[in-house]
């Protein structure tokens, strides 16, 4: 599984959506509608898979912000 | 020596009679009704025009001794959890004493934030055992609103006002408490702060600090998600007592939708875990006092039935905790 499938998968599962309404340039906060809770409960996830710390939700709007963030850090 | 139990005997409530719906909070900061119910699941509070804590306090209790015709004198202990006391002295406890005329009572406050009442009940039910009188009473009660920063969008629409008030009884051949898991974390401490006093003297001139409550979102979240869940897993592997066997899950009502993410995590339906959250807010000690009033009011908690019940409580400190109670 690449990195970006990886992180589709924690998304499509903690907001219910389908797998198609998330791509590399979709923003979660206004096309998602995912609030400040979604996003930490989608942080914690992608945390506790990838053994990573993220310490800071602000900067990250896009699947494709977290995909770097989380390759940066590996 | 008589060995004696202790029970859950009578309980009592009381909120402001001054109602804030979330779009009349539009008046004051930038927000509205529909963002702050999706997030929270508040649709309004009870605000105090002017009573204080120990107002609050003495009415809640007033209706636990009216509702079982209790002899104040009767009463040995009165524990106050509150982290927005009237005064540091004296505490909410003692004008709760002599507003109720206990005069037997031993009074004093206890500050654990939002866990204050599950840790004043553990105290309680110990310190009962070996006392002279039968009875306890156990309030948790707050004016919250007197600690927030109006301004603050992030902080002032969660909170609400209010107390609630349990008495426990000393009896033989009856036991109410069966588990109990307390926790502090100082290492986190700064997570929830509120309060906050400047040293000042002659001394030392600093700058006053405002003491508005301030939260670190992300913190607490991950703080209650992971805590709570394993806390009450705890409490019940403690007695090998299956989730199925425990009636209803009460917990301390900071959040709607973190409610419904400690249910999911426990695999237990959402329907065990009654909520009130709408109508008052977070009212931090008294949220789990109010909520087991309205409950055994409207019937869903029935004294004497034998149902299992856990509560739950997670705040500032950072403390938490569980009890597992049988009513």
């Amino acid at each position: 599984m690449t990195t970006f499938e990886q992180i589709q998968e924690i998304i499509v599962d903690q907001l219910d959506k389908e797998e198609s309404e998330v791509q590399m340039d979709t923003n979660f906060r206004d096309e998602l509608e995912a609030d400040s809770l979604d996003l930490f409960q989608i942080i914690n996830d992608i945390e506790d898979e990838f053994d990573i710390k993220i310490e800071s939700e602000e900067g990250l709007n896009t699947v494709s912000d977290l995909v770097t963030y989380v390759e940066n850090q590996k | 020596m008589k060995t004696y139990g202790v029970t859950i005997h009578s309980t009592g409530s009381y909120v402001p009679k001054n109602i804030v719906y979330n779009d009349e909070l539009t008046q004051w900061m930038d927000t509205s009704d529909e963002w702050i119910k999706k997030r929270t699941g508040i649709e309004k509070r009870h605000l105090s025009k002017g009573e204080d804590t120990s107002d609050l306090c003495i009415e809640a209790s007033q209706k636990a001794i009216n509702k079982k015709k209790i002899d104040p004198n009767q009463i040995g202990l009165i524990i106050v959890a509150t982290m927005t006391p009237d005064s540091q002295s004296p505490s909410v406890s003692s004008k709760v004493q002599a507003a109720i005329n206990a005069d037997n009572a031993v009074a004093f406050d206890i500050s654990a934030a939002c866990s204050g009442f599950v840790y004043g009940l553990s105290i309680a039910e110990k310190m009962l055992r070996h006392m002279d009188y039968p009875y306890a009473l156990v309030i948790g009660g707050e004016v919250m609103s007197k600690t927030l920063d109006w301004t603050d969008r992030k902080t002032s629409v969660l909170f609400g006002d209010g107390a609630g008030a349990v008495i426990l009884k000393r009896e033989a051949g009856k036991e109410s408490f069966i588990a109990e898991d307390l926790h502090t974390d100082g290492k986190k401490g700064q997570a929830l702060v509120s309060g906050e006093q400047e040293v000042k003297n002659p001394m030392c001139k600093v700058d006053s600090k405002d003491g508005f409550l301030t939260m670190d979102g992300r913190a607490i979240f991950n703080f209650v998600t992971k805590s709570i869940p394993k806390s009450i897993k705890h409490v019940l592997r403690a007695e090998t007592m299956d989730s199925e066997k425990v009636d209803y899950f009460l917990l301390h009502q900071a959040n709607a939708r973190i409610i419904e993410i400690v249910s999911k995590k426990l695999t237990i339906p959402l329907n065990k875990f009654p909520m009130n959250i709408a109508h008052y807010g977070n009212t931090s000690a008294a949220s789990l006092p109010l909520l087991l009033d309205e409950s055994i009011e409207n019937g869903t908690i029935k004294l004497n039935s034998g149902q299992h019940i856990v509560l739950s409580a997670f705040g500032g400190g950072l403390t938490w905790g569980t009890l597992l109670i049988k009513v």
